[in-house]
């Protein structure tokens, strides 16, 4: 379908196509299976300028436009979910600078991003504090100009890869949820260590980790925003990029879509490609509608946002929930169509299908979003009373 | 360090939809990209912009169209690009492209070294790079597969030959021509591209070069394409059967009668 990009999303769009498809497709399956971090394609990234697609101008980016990353997150996904989630943790690693940041801090900050010479991470999530964000119990305390940490955050993507990480921290547990705060801690700041590296089930590629800090002391110019408001800067900045989990669900879905029709019309049984028996053609049929629809919808939501919007986290939400219950439904019926032979790695369908699992659960977990969108849905016919 | 790549827009090979008989006027049909070896050359002529400063230029001798191919070599990493484009050179052969090629480099600032791919995979004739630098006065290496040094006006350099490597000193300017060994092309980055969309490609005529036109084009050409064709495949191949014995029999009796043994 025409999206009517305008040329520079074009342009991303086909760079970061080509990238996935010349270089991405002969490593991801090596990648996957020795649970590698893509080193090397990070730097083609960096080199064609990747990073630059979600880095105001003023920062040596182009322009920051949310569709824009999602189409490169999109492309990237259609040929390994797992690089691609490498790349887009670093939009997300860098949102809170880039909208709640001071000048001083975007300055610092943002070019070396924009140029991938450094990566970074959004920490947030601990072992008890998972959909209940705000269960949080890493510390920042308040001393000599600065603030000491100390806590682990756990399944933490580019985890011990990247060298600029926003944690959010308690800085007056007294105040509960209005007593966090967002902070910059750059890796080798002593104190800060890197734990467990997490084995999965897909998204293989990419690194997820333990962030252990033992009185781990950052200046006080590393506190983003204000002191107490680091749940507000993390709800708008997941708002901001849930989005890009969105579009990697597409992306994911895309490959496995283009894969079961090859597939279907080179496999023969009962002396007839299987694309001829109806079953399957229903199948297709539906794994391309549903693939539609969530690409329209991620495609407008990111459109909205990059209108200035305020008011978007319930199409956020949405662009996330179901896009990414579509990628699950479309990876399970591209192995379906691939018979015994989607169910064996020789076919990239299996690991598309491990990959689209984690689209439902991070960034908030489906269920918790439906609960969100519920209840906005509720609170706006109560309005109406 | 002053850097010129010569380059030119070949039909993509997997596109092509046969090969034209007759003579050679007619281009196959096909997209056109940037001939594969030119881009060893432009890698490696951007690569020694970034590791000793200076410029780099890229050059081609083509149809209007061939603007395309010089954008694409911009959004590479090349600075500024020319294209010398007259209907009067169409048909030009090695010759004539090398004599035009060379009063083009003439009329740009004075390059170090001027680089070219091993050949183009349309003509395949690689025979433009030697003839450029003769055309240009200038020494000539072939086949280079590695830039080893750059130091005193000399630069050192490994050619890819039959038997192996060899290593040789030129003084510079020179001329080379690169093999695929060399580097591995990069991808075209997103400023780049934007900027080569902006690009303004200066577009030189025969008259802005001072060309004789008695040696370019179709009848300056002194070598002529009489035929193209497909070459007949030959099905010489044959299958010896039997019992490995046997067929070690039947080879040393074949092998005799041809006295090769
Ligand atoms: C590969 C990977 C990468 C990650 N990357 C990052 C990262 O970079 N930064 C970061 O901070 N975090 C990251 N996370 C954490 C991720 O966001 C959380 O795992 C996710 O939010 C779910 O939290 P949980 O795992 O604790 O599950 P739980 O919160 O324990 O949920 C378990 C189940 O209970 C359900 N549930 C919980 N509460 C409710 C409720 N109120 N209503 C209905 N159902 C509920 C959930 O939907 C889920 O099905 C990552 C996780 C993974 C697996």
């Amino acid at each position: 379908m025409e999206y009517f990009l305008d040329e520079q999303q074009v342009t991303v769009r086909d760079l970061a196509r080509r990238i996935a498809e010349e270089r991405i497709l002969p490593l991801r399956a090596e990648l996957d299976e020795k649970e590698e971090f893509p080193w090397e394609i990070i730097k083609e990234l960096a080199d064609a300028d990747m990073f630059r697609v979600f880095i105001p101008e003023e920062y040596e980016g182009l322009g920051g436009r949310c569709l824009d990353l999602c189409l490169v997150i999109e492309e990237l996904s259609r040929a390994c979910g797992g690089i691609a989630i490498s790349y887009a943790a670093n939009a997300l690693g860098c949102l809170p600078l880039i909208h709640h940041g001071s000048e001083e801090q975007k300055k610092k900050y943002l070019p070396q991003v924009a140029s991938g010479s450094r990566l970074t991470a959004f920490a947030l999530t601990e072992s008890t504090a998972g959909s209940d964000a705000g269960n949080i119990k890493t510390s920042a305390t308040r001393r000599d100009g600065g603030y000491v940490l100390n806590g682990t955050k756990q399944f933490i993507t580019n985890g011990g890869e990247a060298e600029i990480y926003t944690v959010i921290a308690m800085t007056d547990p007294s105040k509960g949820s209005r007593g966090a705060s967002a902070l910059v801690v750059e890796k080798d700041t002593p104190g800060f260590s890197f734990g467990k590296k997490e084995q999965k089930v897909g998204i293989r590629a990419s690194s997820t980790r333990e962030l252990v800090f033992r009185n781990c002391t950052v200046p006080e110019e590393n506190l983003i925003g204000r002191e107490g408001s680091g749940f507000i800067i993390t709800v708008r900045t997941i708002d901001r990029s849930r989005p890009g989990v969105a579009a990697q669900a597409v992306g994911i879905a895309q490959g496995a879509l283009e894969a079961a029709v090859d597939y279907a019309r080179k496999r023969v049984q009962f002396g007839h490609p299987i694309s001829a028996q109806q079953a399957v053609q229903h199948m297709l049929a539906n794994m391309a509608t549903d693939l539609e629809a969530a690409r329209a919808l991620v495609y407008a939501v990111a459109r909205n946002i990059d209108s200035g919007a305020k008011d978007f986290a319930e199409a956020a939400a949405m662009a996330k929930v179901f896009a990414s219950d579509m990628a699950m439904r479309v990876t399970l019926d591209a192995v379906q169509i691939f018979g015994g032979a989607g169910y064996m790695k020789d076919y990239p369908v299996e690991k598309m299908m491990r990959d689209a699992k984690i689209t439902q659960i991070y960034e908030g977990t489906n269920q918790v979003l439906r609960n969100a969108i519920a209840l906005d849905v509720l609170k706006r016919r109560a309005m109406r009373e | 360090m002053n850097v010129v790549v010569c380059m030119k827009q070949v039909p993509e090979s997997v596109t092509i939809s046969g090969v034209p008989q007759g003579t050679a006027s007619v281009r196959p049909q096909g997209k056109m990209v940037i001939n594969p070896f030119d881009m060893y050359a432009l890698e490696e002529g951007i690569r020694l912009k970034e590791r000793y400063g200076g410029r780099v230029t890229a050059i081609s001798m083509g149809p209007a169209e061939a603007e395309e191919a010089l954008k694409e070599a911009i959004a590479l990493g090349i600075g500024e690009a020319v294209l010398v484009c007259d209907p009067i050179l169409e048909h030009s052969d090695t010759l004539a492209t090398s004599y035009v090629l060379a009063r083009c480099i003439e009329r740009l600032e004075r390059p170090d070294i001027v680089i070219c791919g091993r050949q183009a995979t349309d003509g395949d004739t690689g025979q433009v790079a030697p003839q450029l630098a003769e055309q240009l006065g200038l020494p000539f290496l072939s086949y280079v597969s590695r830039i080893e040094d750059i130091s005193d006006g000399r630069l050192t350099a490994q050619r890819l030959v039959d038997e192996g490597h060899q290593v040789v000193q030129v003084s510079l300017p020179a001329v080379i021509s690169v093999v695929k060994e060399i580097n591995e092309p990069r991808l075209p980055s997103l400023r780049g591209l934007m900027q080569a969309k902006k690009a303004e490609i200066p577009r030189w005529t025969a008259p802005d070069l001072g060309l004789d036109v008695s040696k370019v084009g179709l009848d300056g050409s002194p070598t002529r394409v009489v035929n193209v064709f497909v070459p007949q495949r030959s099905q010489q191949g044959q299958m010896l059967e039997g019992s490995p014995e046997s067929q070690v029999d039947q080879l040393l009796e074949k092998l005799r009668d041809a006295k090769v043994i």
